[in-house]
C-alpha cells in the first residue's frame, strides 16, 4: 500500500499534526457529543467518554453488541443484542429505559428533541412521549430505520417496500410511501420537507412530502451507510462511493433533474460522512483510514488523518463546531480541536 | 497459509422438512464437546434446549432484489442479523442458519453472493439437509419445498433410519439420489453424524472443488455403514438393474457434463452466462472443473441459480487428465439444449 501521496502534495493542507490521539482499545460503532466530552460507542458493551484533555472514562452499558445510538447531545439511548434499550447521560450515568421480554435484538433507536424515544425490535416499532407513555406499532416487515420527523410527533419507518409515516398520538391511520425494495436507514431534511432512505441496492430513495414526489438517487458502486445533512440542510451528503456524493436539496424540487456534487475523490470507498454544525464544511472518513475535511462550495481538501489503517467507522462534530471526533474499526481514535 | 476466504466466518445452513430432525441435530451441535462457539440463526425461540446468548429469531424474511431479476432473492434479515453479529466477532467459531420446514434454501444461498457486506465478513460453508428417512418419500410426491430441500443440499443427514426397514431405506436412498447424486449422504438415527461431516465442510469454496463425482462412488470411508446399497447405479442407468433400484425424479435432476477436449473459454464463457441468465430459474446449483484450450491453469465455478462466481484455481498437474466437468442440479432442466450448447464449446 502506498502512502497518501496527492499529486502536488505542497497542494493539500494537513492538519494531521494538531490531532490528539485516543487509544480506544476497541472497536467503535459511533461517536457522539454529550457537552464536551466526546463518547466513542463501542461495538460491544461499554462507551468510552474522552474529555478534551484525552482522558479516558469507560462506562459498561450492554451486556452485549450495540447495534444502534442515537444522542440529542444532552444522552445516548443506545440498543442491544442483549434486548435493552439504555440511556447514558454526560455524567456517565446508565438507565435501562426498556427490556424486550423476549430478549429480541433492539436494531433501530431514534429521539425527538422534546424527548421522546423511538426503537423497534424486529417488525414492532416503540414509542416513548416525552411524558413517559408508550405506544407500539407493527409493521409488515422488519423496520430497517427510524426517523423522527422535525416537527410534531411523527416517526417514519423504513422497511421493505417503503416507508410508514406513523403519528403515535393521533388516531388516524398511518400514511405509507411505497417503492419497491429493502429500505434500511431513513432521514427527514431539517425543513421537513423531504424523507430520504438508503436501500439494500446502492442506492437513495427520496420523497418529497407536500406530493410523495419519488426521487431516485442512484449511481453509488456501493451501498449507501452514512448520510448527513449540511448546515442548514442545504445538501445532503453521503457516502458509498469513491467520492463524497453530495445532492442539493436548496431547491423546492430537491435534487429531481439534478446531479450531485462529486468531492474529494480518492482510491477508496468512502464510509463515514459527517457535516459541520455551523459552517459548509464535511468530515469525510475512508475505507483506507484517511479523513479528509472538504469545504462544500468548492470542494478544497483539508488532511486530518493518513490512510494506511483499518477503515473509518465513525466521525462527529460537537455542538458548536470546534471539535472533531473519529475513530477507526480496530479502535484507534482521535480528537481535532478547531 | 490459510486462504483468506477461510479467514471469513463460516456459516452452515440447516435445511429439512418439517419434523425430519433439524433441532436434534442443532441441540447436537450446541451440546457436544468440540470447544468451539457457535452463533445460531433460527426462526423459533424456545426449541434450543441450550443456553446461549448467540441464539437469534430471525423472520425469514425474502426480498428481491431490485435488478429486475426476479429469483434474485435474498434473505434480508440475515443481512442485518450478520451484520449485528460482526459487532462480536471474535466471541464465536462459526455460525448455523436454521431455516423453517418450508423454506427454499435459495435465497439463503443467494445473500452470500449478492451483499458485499455479508461476502466481506462470512463465507458460506455447505447447505445441510436433514431429511426424515421414514417420510422422505412422500413428501417428495406432495412437497415442493422438501424436494428442493434435497436437490440443494451439499451434505444429507438421512435420520431416523431405525424407523424403516432395509428395502424402505434403500428405496428413499434411490429416491435421494435421482434427485441429488452429488451430495455427502450420511445415515444417522437421532441425527447421530460426526460433525465434521456436516460442518466445515467448504462446500461454496473454489479452493476446494477438487472433484465432481457422484458420492456413491467414492461412497465408502465416508459412511459409517458399510453395505453394498450404497453401490447401486454404478452399473449407469439401467433402472432395476441387478435387483438394486434407480429412480428418475421426473421433475428435478441433475445433469453431468465432461469433455477430454479443451473447451474454448471465447465460446464457453458467454454460453454459460446465457444458460443461466435465460434457465436460471430451474437450474438450484451449478458446479464445474474446466480445461481451457491454451491455459494451463484449472478453472472452477460453481452457481446458485443465476449467480455464479468463478476463478482459477491451480495448476494442471503433470500427467493430471485435463478434463472438463460440470453438473447442474435443476428443475425440469432442458437437458438436450444444455448438451448442444456444451458441445459447441469443444475446440476442435
Amino acid at each position: 500500500m502506498s502512502d497518501f501521496e496527492p499529486g502536488d502534495q505542497a497542494s493539500i493542507a494537513s492538519v494531521t499534526d494538531r490531532v490528539r490521539p485516543v487509544a480506544i482499545g476497541a472497536a467503535v460503532t459511533a461517536i457522539h457529543f454529550l457537552g464536551d466530552r466526546a463518547a466513542f460507542v463501542g461495538a460491544e458493551e461499554s462507551v468510552a467518554l474522552v474529555d478534551a484533555e484525552g482522558g479516558i472514562s469507560r462506562v459498561t452499558v450492554h451486556g452485549g453488541g450495540i447495534l444502534c445510538t442515537a444522542s440529542d447531545g444532552v444522552r445516548i439511548v443506545m440498543g442491544g443484542d442483549d434486548g435493552k434499550l439504555a440511556e447514558l447521560n454526560g455524567k456517565g450515568e446508565v438507565a435501562v429505559l426498556a427490556t424486550d421480554p423476549k430478549r429480541r435484538w433492539i436494531d433501530n433507536v431514534a429521539l425527538h428533541p422534546d424527548g421522546a424515544v423511538a426503537w423497534s425490535a424486529g417488525k414492532t416499532a416503540f414509542v416513548r412521549s416525552g411524558k413517559g407513555e408508550d405506544k407500539t406499532f407493527d409493521m409488515p416487515s422488519t423496520v430497517g430505520g427510524l426517523a423522527f420527523a422535525p416537527k410534531g410527533l411523527r416517526v417514519a419507518v423504513a422497511h421493505y417496500n417503503g416507508v410508514t409515516l406513523w403519528f403515535p398520538n393521533m388516531a388516524a391511520s398511518p400514511e405509507f410511501l411505497e417503492w419497491a425494495g429493502s429500505h434500511l436507514g431513513v432521514v427527514f431534511s431539517p425543513d421537513n420537507k423531504f424523507l430520504v432512505t438508503t436501500m439494500h441496492e446502492p442506492a437513495l430513495h427520496g420523497w418529497r412530502l407536500a406530493d410523495n414526489r419519488h426521487m431516485r438517487m442512484s449511481g453509488y458502486p456501493g451501498r449507501v451507510k452514512s448520510m448527513s445533512w449540511s448546515a442548514g440542510g442545504k445538501s445532503l451528503a453521503t457516502s458509498g462511493a469513491d467520492a463524497v456524493i453530495v445532492w442539493p436539496f436548496a431547491s423546492k424540487d430537491g435534487p429531481m433533474g439534478k446531479e450531485p456534487t462529486m468531492l474529494a475523490p480518492l482510491q477508496a470507498r468512502v464510509a463515514v460522512v459527517a457535516c459541520h454544525p455551523k459552517q459548509d464544511i464535511l468530515a469525510a472518513g475512508y475505507s483506507d483510514g484517511t479523513i479528509l475535511m472538504v469545504r462544500l462550495e468548492d470542494g478544497a481538501e483539508i488532511l486530518v488523518r493518513r490512510n494506511g489503517t483499518a477503515e473509518v467507522a465513525a466521525l462527529a462534530w460537537n455542538a458548536k463546531g470546534t471539535l472533531l471526533a473519529f475513530a477507526a474499526e480496530d479502535g484507534e481514535a482521535g480528537l481535532l480541536p478547531l | 497459509m490459510p486462504s483468506p476466504t477461510l479467514q471469513k466466518i463460516p456459516v452452515t445452513v440447516l435445511t429439512g422438512y418439517l419434523g425430519a430432525g433439524k433441532t436434534t441435530l442443532l441441540n447436537r451441535i450446541l451440546s457436544e464437546n468440540h470447544g468451539k462457539k457457535y452463533a445460531v440463526i433460527v426462526n423459533e425461540f424456545g426449541e434450543i434446549g441450550i443456553d446461549n446468548d448467540l441464539i437469534i429469531g430471525a423472520d425469514e424474511e425474502v426480498f428481491e432484489m431490485n435488478n429486475g431479476c426476479v429469483c434474485c432473492t435474498v434473505r434480508g434479515d440475515l443481512v442485518r442479523i450478520l451484520d449485528g453479529l460482526m459487532k462480536r466477532k471474535g466471541k464465536f467459531d462459526a455460525i448455523i442458519v436454521e431455516t423453517t420446514g418450508l423454506a427454499d434454501p435459495a435465497p439463503v444461498a443467494q445473500t452470500f453472493f449478492v451483499d458485499e457486506d455479508v461476502q466481506k465478513n462470512a463465507r458460506l460453508d455447505a447447505v445441510v439437509t436433514v431429511a426424515d428417512a421414514k417420510w422422505l418419500s412422500d413428501r417428495l410426491k406432495d412437497a415442493p419445498e422438501a424436494k428442493n430441500q434435497i436437490a440443494f443440499a451439499d451434505v444429507i443427514v438421512l435420520n431416523k433410519t431405525d424407523l424403516v426397514s432395509k428395502a424402505e431405506l434403500t428405496e428413499v436412498e434411490a429416491r435421494i439420489r435421482g434427485i441429488n447424486p452429488y451430495a455427502k449422504l450420511h445415515r444417522t438415527e437421532r441425527c447421530k453424524v460426526k460433525l465434521s461431516d456436516v460442518l466445515e465442510r467448504g462446500a461454496f469454496d473454489l479452493d476446494r472443488i477438487l472433484d465432481i463425482e457422484p458420492d456413491f462412488l467414492e461412497a465408502g470411508s465416508d459412511h459409517e455403514h458399510h453395505d453394498h446399497d450404497h453401490h447401486h447405479g454404478h452399473d449407469g442407468h439401467d433402472h432395476g438393474h441387478g435387483g438394486l433400484k434407480h429412480y428418475h425424479d421426473e421433475e428435478m435432476q441433475s445433469l453431468a457434463l465432461r469433455t477430454d477436449k479443451p473447451l474454448d473459454p471465447t465460446k464457453f464463457m458467454p454460453w454459460l452466462q446465457n444458460l443461466v441468465a435465460s434457465e436460471g430459474q430451474k437450474i438450484l446449483r451449478s458446479k464445474g472443473i474446466l480445461a481451457f484450450s491454451d491455459d494451463d491453469d484449472r478453472y472452477v465455478f460453481q452457481g446458485v441459480h443465476m449467480m455464479l462466481e468463478g476463478d482459477h484455481q491451480r495448476k494442471w498437474k503433470e500427467g493430471e487428465p485435463r478434463e472438463s466437468r460440470l453438473v447442474f442440479i435443476g428443475r425440469e432442466l432442458p437437458e438436450q439444449i444444455i448438451r448442444d450448447g456444451f458441445e459447441s464449446c469443444i475446440t476442435s
